[in-house]
């Protein structure tokens, strides 16, 4: 199969990015306004506010400064400025993105107040956008990508047509040697034995099997009925999706029929090498591709049913839907339409060939639904209560 | 055209891919072997929804893709909708 070309950024460290974006990153809920206010005083800087970094520990701190570093790192990202509170943690965050190799620097509030920290932050968010802006896409392979999969406001039209869409692009990129990922390991629950088939080698299904364990069980025992209501949700159930396992079946369509996952990785923890890689995941949409962002993903392909319109503010999320209610009714949000597949008018595969397009397009450029209307959902996944 | 999908062969319930009316005799279609299957409705089916396509009694397995996604709480009658109302999760 011969490997698209696309147009991409090609960072420091090596890695293809699709955006060119100057983050503006706060350590913690304390420092959003200052990022929110240099983002505001430098046109075309991007601010992602969020709501902890703060009192966390053990492992739910290191999943934090995981997905931070995370972020900042992404190769989406040119260059980034991050405030915090005070100077220690901040320091911790920039010299974790400092390892790529791009520009970044940090500045802490104590001792300077937010008017000072904002004109001191805003002064290097300028030059940071002024040498991003003159950066140049340059030529770049398809299977240069990591891309993530996830679906989300899910119905039955998802397991007959756009997961299945999405898993035969997923075979297709494997098979030219991308990096790719799925996860949402609450929602493998009733196909979790056939998603541990599908591992590389018995030890990598084995290390599956522990990662759904351990969160099946947390599950079970915070559970107060049968979590009706949740797990399929109510959206899930409208579009005619009954019980966790008939979901898990259909989502486990989105990792196609070849390809076999070669390792798991700890929530926003980076692919060690190519192909397809599990992540530990919630299955909320915009905890889950906030961990991908944060592991590198530079584009997302989220087949959706009933309609989710989830964004991310450094990772492209692609949309497809086989609902015709939805592509009609909410087509603003869908990037590509494959209803025709239930009518008999289009078979899988030119459904994934047509995806496998939009994601060249996508990643020579072209902004997404969820970018042309704002949508930029960044939230932190926590493991427990902080101290 | 076709009015709803079958994943497989050992399927007892199929996928309405259009707003089926009660009292049509749908059109269906095997997705694996790509045979075609009809349907008298009993129930309205909406678009996403299931359709028995056995009759199934309190306890028996619901099969969707080729597995288990549930027990019978109520019995179905071939042509009926399945949904929550009839079909429960065997987890959780």
């Amino acid at each position: 199969m011969n490997t698209p070309k696309i147009l991409g950024y090609r960072r420091e460290n090596g890695r293809v990015g699709v955006r060119n974006h100057v983050v503006i990153l706060p350590l913690d809920d304390l420092s959003n306004a200052a990022c929110e206010a240099v983002a505001n005083n430098i046109k075309g800087t991007l601010a992602i506010p969020h709501p902890y970094g703060w009192l966390q520990f053990g492992e739910d701190l290191a999943l934090f400064f995981r997905t931070i570093i995370g972020a900042g790192a992404n190769p989406n990202v040119a260059a980034v400025v991050v405030i915090g509170i005070e100077p220690e943690w901040t320091e911790r965050v920039v010299s974790g993105i400092a390892q790529t190799g791009k520009p970044v620097k940090g500045f802490a509030i104590e001792r300077h107040g937010d008017l000072q920290t904002i004109a001191e932050a805003s002064r290097q968010a300028k030059e940071y956008l002024q040498r991003a802006s003159e950066l140049q896409r340059t030529e770049c392979s398809l299977d240069e990508l990591y891309i993530s999969v996830k679906c989300g406001e899910s119905d039955t039209t998802s397991g007959l047509a756009s997961n299945p869409t999405v898993g035969n692009a997923i075979d297709k990129l494997v098979a030219m040697g991308a990096t790719t990922s799925f996860g949402e390991t609450s929602e493998i629950t009733g196909a979790e034995l056939v998603c541990k088939e599908r591992a590389a080698t018995p030890a990598v299904g084995e290390a599956f099997m522990k990662a759904w364990t351990a969160y099946n069980d947390l599950i079970v025992s915070h559970k107060t009925d049968d979590l009706s209501g949740s797990q399929p949700t109510q959206g899930n159930i409208r579009g005619g999706l009954t019980t966790i396992e008939e979901k898990a079946f259909g989502n486990l369509q989105k990792i196609g029929k070849q390809a076999r996952y070669v390792g798991v990785l700890k929530p926003a923890e980076a692919p060690r090498g190519k192909g397809l890689w599990f992540m530990d995941t919630s299955s909320a949409a915009a905890e889950a591709v906030t961990l991908w962002a944060a592991s590198g993903a530079v584009v997302h392909l989220f087949p959706t049913g009933q309609g989710n319109v989830i964004g991310n503010p450094i990772l492209p999320v692609i949309k497809l839907s086989a609902n015709p209610i939805t592509c009609q009714t909410m087509s603003e949000h869908i990037d590509l339409d494959v209803s025709a597949i239930l009518r008999g008018e289009m078979t899988l595969d030119q459904a994934g060939d047509k995806l496998l397009d939009l994601i060249v397009r996508t990643a020579n450029g072209r902004l997404t639904a969820a970018e042309a209307l704002g949508h930029r959902e960044f939230v932190l996944t926590k493991l427990f209560i902080s101290a | 055209m076709i009015q709803f999908l079958v994943h497989e062969r050992s399927d007892n319930v199929g996928v309405a891919t259009v707003d089926i009316k009660a009292g049509e005799v749908a059109k269906g279609l095997f997705m694996d072997t790509q045979a075609p299957v009809k349907v008298r409705a009993l129930t309205a089916i909406p678009l996403g929804h299931k359709v028995g396509l056995r009759d199934l009694k309190m306890g028996d397995t619901v099969i969707k893709y080729g597995h288990d996604i549930g027990r019978v709480t109520a019995t179905i009658q071939v042509g009926e909708h399945v949904h929550i109302h009839n079909l429960r999760t065997k987890r959780w």
